[in-house]
């Protein structure tokens, strides 16, 4: 059987079933039409509504969650990347990883590995960069406990490291 | 080189042609950085995300990326000039409307532009008139090895370079072309144009990149994968796969018009023009729909005492902080609505 769009005369080729406290709806919409109602599937994902779906097939795994993560560098949580979608330091990537890696995995097409360009400087050295993302972390604790004297101790250590 | 001095006249970038400019406006590409010792901008305090934009503004300036650069202190800058800013497509509305310590570093012609403290700790852009993508990405990666050579970005043996936000990651590059598909548009063929374009996991956005609608007749497209390619085969994929076709699409398109609808074509781009020169008050959805359809008329040959370089400008200069930088206070809708179509009047050399 061929059906006519309902909201103008073209043929129609997207057919929803809707069922309404019991009642069932049939739809039958053009292409242009089924696009204006925002019914035809669009494959730009933006990152919040992935982040969203995540969320969701996450709860649904029961309460195994992956909320409770932290990244023991910046403090921050997985639930927290989850409701802001920006992660709190470099070193999350490693510290969220396996929970990281079905989101990209989905937002970057399976892929899960870097082959593009490299720094050319030799100098970018994550272990030494990741001490001085904690010694960072301790002096904003330090600041915070008004710790004064350890707090000078540790800028010292930041800057003597970043110069180095 | 002022903000004051931006507001007569359009970037060296918008003003020029470029190749294909008939449907491709502009390319544009993007690179995320960040520094690989201190926390992503919103895990930093206040004090830390001013020493890193001080910091990146020193060095900027040091690794002479251009001849003549200027920096805007993004957050000390008043509204009006933010405004400016996004209008020319030099900060994002992120930028612009954030609290923090933040800033931008532009190019004296406007093509190249570094975002300080936006999302990441730097967002780069090269911008190019008419279809040069490969160009901008030349370009972006010499600036990003001049900067590499003076900052440690984030950097992971797996990832790539770091991003606050993991659909960056890998690469952080992201090409796009501004469109203008009128014509794809009156033939009722645009969605399925833009629906093949996501189904080839590119992002379809308006004007003003990411949070804006596509509207009207210009679209902006964009990559969406930065991991598990290298940056030519990002490059290579975005040209091979989707421009050429949609600029087939639409000078087909174009053409269908002519041949069918010439009558009906003319009289909307001459009635379009007509307006333009004519009316007293003009606003700037109505400027934006009639200029498309002048674009369309020039490029179609149908116009030819009206240049393309006029219509950019016009697109550019008619938009309200920029109105109200010409005339030098700040204007309601109504008093932008007369401003703007004096001024159109005056640049399409109307009585």
């Amino acid at each position: 059987m061929k059906f006519k769009c309902d909201k103008c005369d073209k043929p129609a080729t997207v057919h929803l079933t809707e069922i309404v406290n019991g009642q069932k709806h049939e739809k039958h919409l053009c292409e242009d039409c089924a696009a204006q109602e925002g019914i035809t599937i669009k494959a730009n994902v933006p990152i919040s509504q992935l982040l969203e779906e995540f969320v969701l097939q996450s709860a649904e795994g029961g309460e195994s969650d992956v909320g409770d993560l932290a990244c023991d560098v910046c403090g921050t949580t997985f639930a927290e990347f989850r409701h802001r979608g920006v992660l709190g330091c470099p070193n999350d990537y490693d510290a969220f990883e396996q929970a990281l890696l079905p989101l990209l995995g989905r937002a970057q097409e399976g892929a899960a590995r870097h082959i593009g360009k490299v720094p050319r400087r030799a100098g970018s050295d994550q272990k030494k960069q990741n001490l001085i993302l904690r010694l960072r972390a301790e002096l904003k604790g330090a600041v915070a406990a008004e710790d004064y004297e350890k707090a000078a101790a540790l800028r010292d250590k930041v800057k003597e490291l970043e110069n180095g | 080189m002022s903000l004051a001095e931006l507001t007569t006249r359009a970037g060296e970038w918008l003003s020029s042609e470029g190749p294909l400019h008939d449907v491709v406006i502009s390319s544009r590409a993007r690179l995320a950085r960040n520094l690989g010792s201190v926390p992503f901008l919103s895990k930093c305090g206040e004090p830390l995300q001013r020493e890193i934009e001080t910091r990146l503004r020193r060095e900027i300036r040091a690794a002479n990326i251009a001849e003549r650069m200027f920096y805007v202190d993004v957050a000390g800058a008043g509204e009006l000039d933010r405004q400016l800013l996004v209008e020319r497509h030099l900060i994002s509305r992120q930028h612009a409307d954030a609290q923090h310590p933040r800033g931008v570093a532009v190019s004296q012609d406007e093509s190249v532009a570094l975002m300080v403290n936006e999302e990441d700790h730097v967002r780069m852009q090269v911008l190019r008139s008419g279809l040069r993508l490969r160009e901008a990405v030349a370009e972006i990666s010499r600036i990003d090895d001049l900067l590499e050579a003076r900052l440690d970005y984030a950097f992971h043996g797996r990832y790539g370079y770091l991003t606050a936000c993991p659909t960056n990651v890998g690469t952080g590059l992201r090409v796009s072309v501004m469109l203008h598909l009128p014509a794809l548009k009156m033939t009722g063929e645009l969605e399925k144009v833009l629906r093949a374009a996501r189904d080839m996991r590119l992002a379809i956005r308006g004007l003003y990149g990411e949070g804006t609608e596509a509207s009207g007749d210009f679209f902006q497209v964009s990559n969406q994968t930065t991991l598990g390619r290298s940056e030519e085969q990002i490059v290579d994929e975005f040209l091979e796969q989707m421009v050429p076709k949609v600029i087939d699409y639409e000078r087909r398109a174009r053409q269908g018009l002519l041949k069918q609808r010439a009558t009906g074509l003319d009289d909307k781009v001459f009635r379009s023009l007509a307006l333009l020169r004519s009316a007293r008050t003009m606003g700037s959805e109505e400027t934006m729909y009639l200029l498309s359809l002048v674009r369309l008329g020039v490029n179609l040959e149908r116009i030819r005492d009206v240049s393309i370089k006029t219509i950019n400008e016009l697109f550019l200069l008619t938009q309200p902080a920029h109105l109200q930088r010409i005339h030098r206070r700040e204007m309601d809708g109504r008093e932008r609505a007369e401003a703007r179509a004096a001024f159109i009047r005056q640049r399409l050399h109307a009585p």
